[in-house]
């Protein structure tokens, strides 16, 4: 019985007292069949994506614009690898938000690392003079 | 068992209050994710702690830029190569971003036709895609040794702040070793869908667990993973 419970929902048809259950099991076990053509076409934007952000090196943009492009790059490239090729647009909320929200609040580490960051470059600046 | 099919039906049992309650609530098996199994759930988590490993990794790099007081060494200098007699920047790192994405594209393929039951296409692709793996590794171990011949380490580097290499060396050696990890679990998982341990339900040597083609997105999901964490790194360590 343990056994029928790890190895996964779709065991749980075989419990005929438990119909429903397996109704909608059967959806899930359906599981992730997509379209080879979708693949192919993230597959080419991951392509158009990169070749973008390298371009944004190779011709030396500087400044806002480049670290704009950069992060933008980066988003669409990191959104379309989750979305599709992990198929998490397709999953339930549930496991999208456990998943997606706790990285997000790496942001506020990231924030308080860079007040930290700024602080240790006062202080070495101001006792070490600007560099050698 | 059947208490385990009451919880997935969505109904609650009446539960008993105070710390009984608490006790009762973490020791019974709850479900919060109703359609997904708990390899994949697991491997989503795991994912997310490797997540937090990775940030770290690149958070503590942004402090170490930040907060040096020497100019930082331009990447795009660092990582030029000499084709035909003309320096190109960034190429090699360009070229490897390019040969993992096709890998996760073939890894996505291998996926699909895994759950299409297609045992030939699906060991193929995965072989394919465990192949552009160790492409990957193999042209990291280059720059790895043009780097360290051209004077660069974990305390310096010829031409700025120090901490460059210790960053360097620590990001993508770490990165390295889960495309390593990867490419060798790719190979298991691709013989054991060739040997048809999927289509007849083998249990695993490991985990004596019934295999199913699950298994092949659940292998995706990491594979996909070292390729999203060099998404970050490509655009925070080579471009920034």
């Amino acid at each position: 019985m343990a056994e029928a419970t790890a190895n996964g929902l779709g065991q749980h048809a075989l419990h005929g007292d438990h119909a429903h259950d397996a109704a909608t099991v059967a959806v899930a076990e359906a599981h992730q069949e997509h379209p080879i053509k979708l693949y192919l076409v993230v597959w080419v934007w991951l392509f158009i994506l990169s070749t973008c952000s390298y371009l944004v090196d190779y011709f030396g943009l500087h400044g806002y614009l480049r670290w704009s492009l950069i992060l933008i790059f980066m988003m669409l490239k990191a959104g379309l690898i989750v979305a599709v090729f992990m198929h998490m647009a397709w999953e339930r909320l549930a496991l999208a938000y456990a998943i997606i929200l706790p990285p997000i609040l790496v942001l506020v580490f990231t924030m308080m690392m860079v007040f930290e960051s700024d602080y240790t470059l006062f202080t070495r600046i101001t006792f070490f003079g600007a560099g050698p | 068992m059947s208490e385990t099919t009451l919880t997935h039906s969505g109904q609650t049992a009446p539960r008993p209050a105070g710390l009984k309650g608490i006790a009762a609530d973490w020791a019974s098996d709850q479900r919060a994710f109703k359609n997904v199994s708990w390899g994949k759930a697991m491997m989503w988590i795991f994912l997310l702690s490797d997540t937090f490993i990775f940030g770290c990794f690149l958070l503590s790099y942004m402090t170490a830029r930040i907060s040096t007081r020497v100019p930082w060494p331009n990447p795009s200098e660092v990582f030029a190569l000499r084709i035909g007699g003309q320096e190109i920047p960034l190429i090699l790192i360009a070229i490897m971003t390019f040969v993992l994405i096709s890998s996760s594209g073939t890894m996505a393929m291998a996926v699909n036709f895994g759950y299409r039951h297609d045992r030939r296409k699906t060991a193929i692709l995965m072989l394919l895609t465990a192949a552009l793996g160790a492409t990957f590794v193999g042209m990291q171990a280059f720059e790895w040794t043009k780097l360290i011949s051209e004077g660069v380490r974990p305390w310096g580097n010829p031409w700025g702040a120090a901490q460059f290499g210790s960053c360097f060396f620590m990001i993508t050696g770490f990165h390295g070793t889960h495309v390593t990890i990867g490419v060798i679990f790719l190979i298991i998982v691709a013989h054991k869908v060739w040997r048809g341990d999927y289509d007849v339900g083998r249990p695993g040597f490991f985990t004596s667990r019934r295999g199913r083609y699950e298994n092949v997105e659940i292998m995706g999901l990491y594979w996909h993973f070292v390729d999203l964490v060099w998404v970050f790194i490509f655009a925070f360590f080579y471009l920034w």
